[in-house]
């Protein structure tokens, strides 16, 4: 906000600032997860493969896992395919992780 | 739907590579590939520049990247897992780099698998090439149909594109084993006709003398390019400028299409119509 009609830093063009928003939440996600950081994702996967393959057996394509990243929160979609008894129209397991 | 599903898809897979960095690989790869599914065609972008990701944020899907190519040719990720489709178009898909990883995660069996695989889906593979010519940036061009050689108006792009060029024609899967060519292309990026009216920049026709290869298109330098790139929209999605109009014809010149050289931003009258040899 300005106090007397101007700032004293010359306020962004709308894109600039677009471009700051993204850079800033992308690079916060990078630094916290490091370069050498564990890359998670694939092992969570696995995990969660071996765990529904101990009741029904699924295929790796069928977990399907989404990310959106935001700056306060982030949330992480995964839907797993599971074939239906009847073999009918595959049911879905679905779940919703925010942090 | 049935119909549509019935047809085979084009399967063409088209590397944007330059020698040199910073010449607007990765802005080019963009808009010819956003520009291509616009017009229908089943379209994926693949970012090769392992370990400096890019391509992702000038797509604006930086937030959603969750499995990458990598991760597929390690057998970590099925591609379909990696695949992230645009939301803006339809028929646009982007296949995302590692940023964690070094280029000796890419194999060359590893790259042709997948390449395959997009082959079966998709009409257009659009391959982001990263600089330099070395490992990464054979690879990505070594798979090629065609290939779109950036090049800016200037000593040691110009140079290292005809570096490329010869790349292209010898170390390339048809050079080597098909004993056809890629077919190559010179996009000229950052075009700028105010120092090419001071005597500053080389012509068009100056560099196509050196390089003589067909020219795809001129894209004229421009802010809209940053503008672009800071709201995370392919150039050719944003707003209408000079340089998304350039980026159109460059792709439909790239379908075999006639250009009407009016189409284009032309400032001496006749210029554009001779160099593509279209009648005047
Ligand atoms: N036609 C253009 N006009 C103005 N700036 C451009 C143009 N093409 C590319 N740029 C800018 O040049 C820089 C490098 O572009 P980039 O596409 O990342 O190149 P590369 O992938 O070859 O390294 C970026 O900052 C981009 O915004
Ligand atoms: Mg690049």
């Amino acid at each position: 906000m300005s106090l007397f009609g101007f700032s004293l830093r010359p306020r962004l063009p709308k894109s600039a600032q677009t471009a700051k928003d993204r850079l800033q939440i992308l690079l916060a996600h990078e630094r916290r997860d490091g370069s050498d950081g564990p890359d998670y994702l694939p092992m969570l996967q696995s995990d969660i493969l071996a765990v529904i393959r101990k009741y029904v057996q699924i295929k790796q394509e069928d977990v399907d896992i989404r990310m959106e990243r935001n700056d306060d929160i982030s949330s992480l979609e995964i839907n797993i395919e599971i074939p239906s008894p009847e073999q009918e129209a595959p049911a879905r397991l679905r779940s919703r992780a925010k942090g | 739907m049935t119909q549509l599903k019935a047809k085979a898809p084009l399967g063409k897979v088209i590397v944007i590579t330059s020698g040199k960095g910073g010449v607007g690989k990765t802005t080019s790869a963009a808009a010819i590939a956003a520009a291509l599914a616009k017009r229908g065609h089943k379209t994926v972008v693949i970012d090769f520049d392992v370990g400096l990701r890019n391509l992702d944020m000038i797509m604006g899907c930086e937030r959603r990247v969750v499995f990458d190519f990598i991760n597929v040719i390690q057998g970590e990720a099925r591609l379909k897992q990696a695949l992230i489709h645009d939301k803006r178009v339809e028929t646009l898909w982007i296949l995302p780099t590692s940023q964690t990883r070094d280029k000796d995660a890419l194999t060359e069996e590893g790259v042709e698998k997948v390449l395959n695989e997009l082959k079966e889906q998709f009409d257009y593979i659009i391959c982001d090439s990263p600089a330099g010519i070395e490992r990464g940036a054979q690879l990505a061009m070594y798979f090629a149909d065609e290939a779109v050689v950036v090049t800016n108006p200037e000593v040691s792009s110009v140079r290292d594109s005809d570096r490329v060029l010869g790349l292209l024609a010898s170390k390339t899967k048809r050079a080597e084993e098909e004993g056809t060519e890629v077919e190559a292309h010179v996009l000229l990026t950052r075009h700028d006709q105010r120092r090419i009216d001071a005597g500053e920049m080389m012509t068009v026709e100056d560099v196509l003398e050196i390089l003589a290869v067909p020219l795809l298109g001129v894209i004229p330098e421009s802010t809209a390019i940053l503008r672009a790139s800071n709201v995370g929209m392919p150039v050719v999605l944003d707003e209408p400028s000079a340089a998304s109009r350039s980026y159109e014809a460059a792709v439909s010149r790239l379908l075999g299409e006639e250009v009407d050289p009016r189409a284009e931003r032309e400032k001496k009258p006749g210029l554009f119509s001779r160099l593509f040899g279209a009648s005047a």
